[in-house]
């Protein structure tokens, strides 16, 4: 049964209030989710007045500002800055997103909100334990399985048509917005003893190699996709698609891979 | 160093509610109910098999105010369920997801059509009430 409250040990409380510096020209509030490890409080909401009109335009600009100038106790995961390294994946403004490619000025008006990913394991702060999201990536086998013998002088080629069904599927750099803003993988994302739904962002990765022409393991794919929970428990509900930092479609690479379970079955 | 346990973030009370959710909130809340009305059929089918005046106790019961107000969640419930169920066909044929490589500053198709989905299965109830109503009142006449 879903758990819909949090447990006792996650309740927010209300935190601490930094105010911005006098003569502070544009100031935005941020409220950000802490949670420190060394003591044994509750997670608490901290707010933050930032000068905007001395900060970068990304919510991690502020974050960096914050942690620089405010608090340095503050932690998150950030290291590309430009959207490819998938480590700022954190809920802002109550959507999952990349702190760095995410406009402080696109966030609705008012207070910025910043949590961890949802439904998740805390580390601290904005750090989120991505341990079991690996570990059901690495349950798909995602590289190349084959059993033909590779061409004697050459790579493994493939043909610009067949390279073009990879489009949207590729770019994926799992941060990890998609699986956790689906309500199906809050409530069956960790059961456990092999009853885990995969979740979006996982079954993306799996399609990405059912789908590519040079992968020879489809068929054992597919039957280890075939199952009442690992692929299942997908109910479009499309906050994975609406999500993306990278404008990919994990809920239709699921349907794409629903439609090959019936196409299977049927011939 | 203190090593309590980790917290869970927080998930249903911080999410952005959108169409999409409440569409899939509301597919499973409308199912639930539906069941529910399973039994009032079921009162009915016994009532019917029993006597007149077992009957005659569920026909005020339909007929009274809560009877109605029900009946007509029931006609909803019924008909939202249909129509997102139909949305579930287009998905399950590979429709209806947008493309990808979506413009994210554009609201995604999935919206509309979640938006029609609703007002189509309100439409619908106001036709079926509207129906009834004046069949009843055109019956007095």
């Amino acid at each position: 049964m879903a758990e819909f409250t949090l447990p006792k040990n996650s309740k927010v409380r209300q935190g601490k209030k930094y105010p911005a510096r006098a003569g502070a020209k544009d100031v935005r509030t941020f409220r950000i989710y802490r949670w420190n490890p060394d003591d044994a409080e509750n997670p608490r909401v901290d707010e933050y007045e930032v000068d905007m009109a001395a900060c970068g335009p990304m919510v991690l600009d502020a974050l960096i500002k914050i942690k620089n100038e405010i608090d340095s106790t503050l932690t998150f995961r950030r290291s590309c800055r430009e959207g490819i390294c998938g480590s700022c994946a954190m809920n802002i403004d109550g959507t999952n997103t990349l702190a760095c490619t995410r406009a402080v000025g696109d966030c609705a008006a008012g207070d910025v909100k910043i949590y961890p990913l949802p439904h998740m394991p805390v580390v601290k702060d904005l750090v989120p334990d991505m341990t079991h999201f690996y570990a059901q990536h690495a349950s798909i086998k995602p590289w190349i399985r084959t059993q033909s013998a590779p061409p004697p002088d050459s790579e493994r080629l493939q043909s610009v048509e067949d390279r073009k069904k990879l489009d949207g599927l590729y770019e994926c750099i799992l941060c990890a917005c998609c699986s956790t803003a689906c309500p199906s993988y809050w409530w069956n994302g960790d059961k456990g003893e092999g009853n885990d739904f995969l979740g979006p962002a996982i079954l993306l990765q799996a399609y990405r190699w059912i789908a590519d022409s040079r992968d020879e393991d489809t068929g054992a794919r597919l039957d280890e996709l075939e199952d009442p929970f690992k692929l299942y428990r997908c109910h479009t509900i499309m906050n994975c698609t609406n999500a993306c930092p990278k404008g990919l479609n994990p809920a239709k690479a699921i349907g794409e891979i629903k439609k090959l379970m019936v196409e299977r079955k049927g011939a | 160093m203190t090593q309590t346990a980790r917290p869970l973030s927080p998930h249903l009370q911080i999410y952005r509610w959108r169409v999409n959710m409440l569409q899939s909130t509301l597919h499973r809340l409308s199912g639930l109910f539906l069941c529910l009305g399973g039994l009032l059929l079921a009162w009915g089918l016994i009532a019917a098999a029993s006597s007149a005046q077992a009957w005659s106790t569920f026909a005020t019961f339909c007929g009274s105010p809560i009877g109605l107000v029900l009946f007509i969640a029931w006609s909803w419930a019924l008909l939202f369920h249909l129509c997102n169920g139909i949305q579930h066909l287009f998905r399950d044929a590979g429709m209806g997801y947008d493309v990808p490589l979506r413009d994210h500053a554009k609201t995604p198709s999935y919206f509309a059509t979640g938006w029609l989905v609703i007002a189509i299965s309100v439409a619908l109830t106001v036709v079926v009430w509207v129906c009834y109503f004046l069949r009843a009142n055109g019956g007095a006449a």
